[in-house]
């Protein structure tokens, strides 16, 4: 490899490395740094303890956990990453029942319209993400548009208060995140020979069988990753359970928020998104080394 | 042969609802003379007139469009050189890295992403407004840019550069004339992506933003908050309308282009 091609690729290198590095992954030193410091009345209101070169050890001394120590000591947080966890567990596992039907409906419809579902799925996504969630609040507040169809059916004769619950919630996150569990799914349906499920058929295998034995295992690492893209988001989430939530629906990105902007309590706020960061870390990895062999393969 | 059938069918049909039933709602409500959200008192563009009579809001669209553009420009630039270097560079150091900063912030919370930003500009003690939240927007951009146009790279055929460079293209000469080209349409299709990401953003804006910025989805945000309101729905209804025209021209385009090189 001589120099003048060495050059060349650092010169296409560079720049997203220098650009990602300086805004994407030192931040994050900032925030770890942050969330050892003191919080203190004032404009930034936190007390940094700042080294200077000569003075690394009374850094270190002066650094401290107390931000953790009340994290893990007061219910508030230890009880919002829990509920955040369980909402967007489930919320996962709802847009995986309802996305896998789909994505596979789409596999079976005829040729000539794929294209244009594959559109179709991916418009919401372009659209705004807060103008979807808003849309849900017209429809389930109290006497709001679902209120008024069940009610004209005569399906319902009360209204039903969906808004501000943990149902809203999950009707937010499976509506905002269905997009990112149909699209792989169908890209590993649609690879499938169906030569497989045909010699399964014609070696006496009923249908439940084939479907649970040859498509389920092989639509794999596309579930995988719809999970992943829906799942990790979703944790850290404010959006949804701002707007759509109610004051019990507890989750640990409205945690956050709250400490940052209405309590001004960044070092708190900071330690609240590290221990979110630890907690994400393992998902994130598994999920880069699935979307890195993905693109490669 | 598999075949479609009514199962099939059904799904398709209450799996498009489910995602587009909201949005009709809203679309329709922007239309309603009455004030009353849930009362339909017929057809009305009232809203709209009141929405561009409503100065702070009609900044706040100017202020978000211009971010839009160029956090757009300058993501789809970083995305593509992103997008070769993991695409064309095989095994290099450092490729784990590039990899990895530019998946995580695909899926990571993004009140994480804002929070760190903030910091570090503090840190800097960078005055913030529209610089920082166009960075914030770039930031993230760059690494959906980078997936779009990466996925383009790895598909089409590597034996045309190859064939280029055999025939004494220096490499610059080869990408222009041949890569270019073919990568184009991911190229636009990354832009739009971009610049629709940055017009939607509220999370990253709020963190980034300083005094006297305030983007649309801010703004949005905070009216939203009060309740629903028909001139949010005006607001909405015409976002989703640019969006809608944007997205159809654009795989149009792509199709059209994948024609092009079929033929």
């Amino acid at each position: 490899m001589n120099a003048r091609h060495k050059l060349r690729r650092l010169a296409v290198l560079a720049p997203p490395m220098l650009w990602l590095g300086l805004f994407f992954f030192v931040p994050f030193l900032v925030v770890l740094r942050i969330s050892l410091s003191d919080s203190a009345p004032a404009i930034p209101p936190y007390a940094p303890h700042w080294p200077g070169l000569g003075e690394i050890g009374t850094f270190i001394r002066a650094l401290d956990i107390e931000n953790y120590i009340t994290l893990l000591s007061d219910d508030l947080y230890l009880g919002a990453y829990l509920s955040s966890l369980r909402i967007a567990a489930t919320a996962t596992l709802l847009t995986l029942l309802l996305g896998f039907p789909l994505a596979y409906a789409m596999t079976r419809a005829p040729k000539v319209w794929q294209p244009a579902l594959l559109v179709l799925v991916i418009l919401p996504f372009w659209t705004s993400f807060l103008i979807r969630v808003y849309a849900w609040m017209a429809i389930l507040r109290p006497e709001g548009v679902l209120d008024q169809v069940l009610g004209q059916l005569g399906i319902t004769s009360a209204p039903l208060n969906l808004l501000n619950t943990e149902a809203a919630v999950l009707i937010g996150i499976v509506y905002s995140y269905l997009p990112f569990m149909v699209l792989p799914v169908y890209a590993s349906l649609e690879r499938i020979d169906p030569a497989l499920t045909e010699a399964a058929a014609d070696l006496g295998a009923t249908p439940l069988k084939r479907f649970f034995l040859i498509t389920v295992p092989l639509a794999m690492p596309g579930i995988m990753a719809g999970a992943f893209l829906v799942l990790i988001p979703a944790i850290g989430e404010f959006v949804i359970p701002d707007l759509l939530g109610g004051s019990d629906t507890l989750m640990i990105g409205k945690v956050l928020w709250t400490e940052f902007f209405a309590n001004r309590d960044w070092p708190l706020a900071s330690a609240v998104a590290i221990v979110m960061l630890l907690i994400l870390v393992g998902p994130l990895l598994l999920f880069q080394r699935l979307a890195d062999t993905g693109r490669r393969a | 042969m598999k075949r479609f059938r009514f199962p099939h069918f059904l799904a398709l049909i209450l799996g498009l609802a489910f995602l587009y039933i909201p949005i009709l709602v809203l679309i329709v409500y922007s239309f309603n003379a009455s004030r009353l959200v849930t009362v339909w008192g017929g057809f009305s563009l009232r809203w709209y007139a009141a929405l561009f009579n409503n100065q702070p809001l009609m900044d706040a669209a100017w202020l978000s469009l211009r971010i839009a553009l160029v956090s757009a420009s300058v993501a789809t630039l970083l995305g593509t050189l992103a997008a070769l270097a993991l695409a064309r560079f095989g095994r290099f150091t450092g490729r784990t890295w590039l990899a990895g900063m530019i998946a995580a912030p695909l899926v990571m919370p993004e009140v994480i992403i804002g929070l760190a930003l903030l910091l570090l500009f503090v840190g800097l003690e960078a005055g913030r407004g529209f610089w920082t939240i166009a960075i914030a927007h770039v930031t993230l951009s760059t690494c959906f840019a980078t997936v779009v146009i990466q996925s383009r790279l790895v598909t089409f055929d590597r034996s045309l550069e190859e064939a280029a460079e055999d025939l004494g293209a220096p490499p610059w000469r080869a990408f222009l004339a041949i890569t270019l080209p073919i990568i184009a349409p991911a190229i636009a299709a990354a832009w739009m992506l971009a610049f629709t990401l940055s017009l939607d953003d509220l999370v990253l804006a709020s963190f980034a933003s300083g005094p006297g910025a305030t983007t649309l989805p801010m703004r949005l945000y905070s009216a939203v908050r009060l309740g629903v309101t028909p001139e949010v729905n005006a607001a909405s209804t015409i976002l989703i309308a640019l969006v809608a025209l944007i997205v159809v021209s654009a795989s149009l385009m792509v199709k059209k282009n994948l024609l092009d090189t079929r033929r």
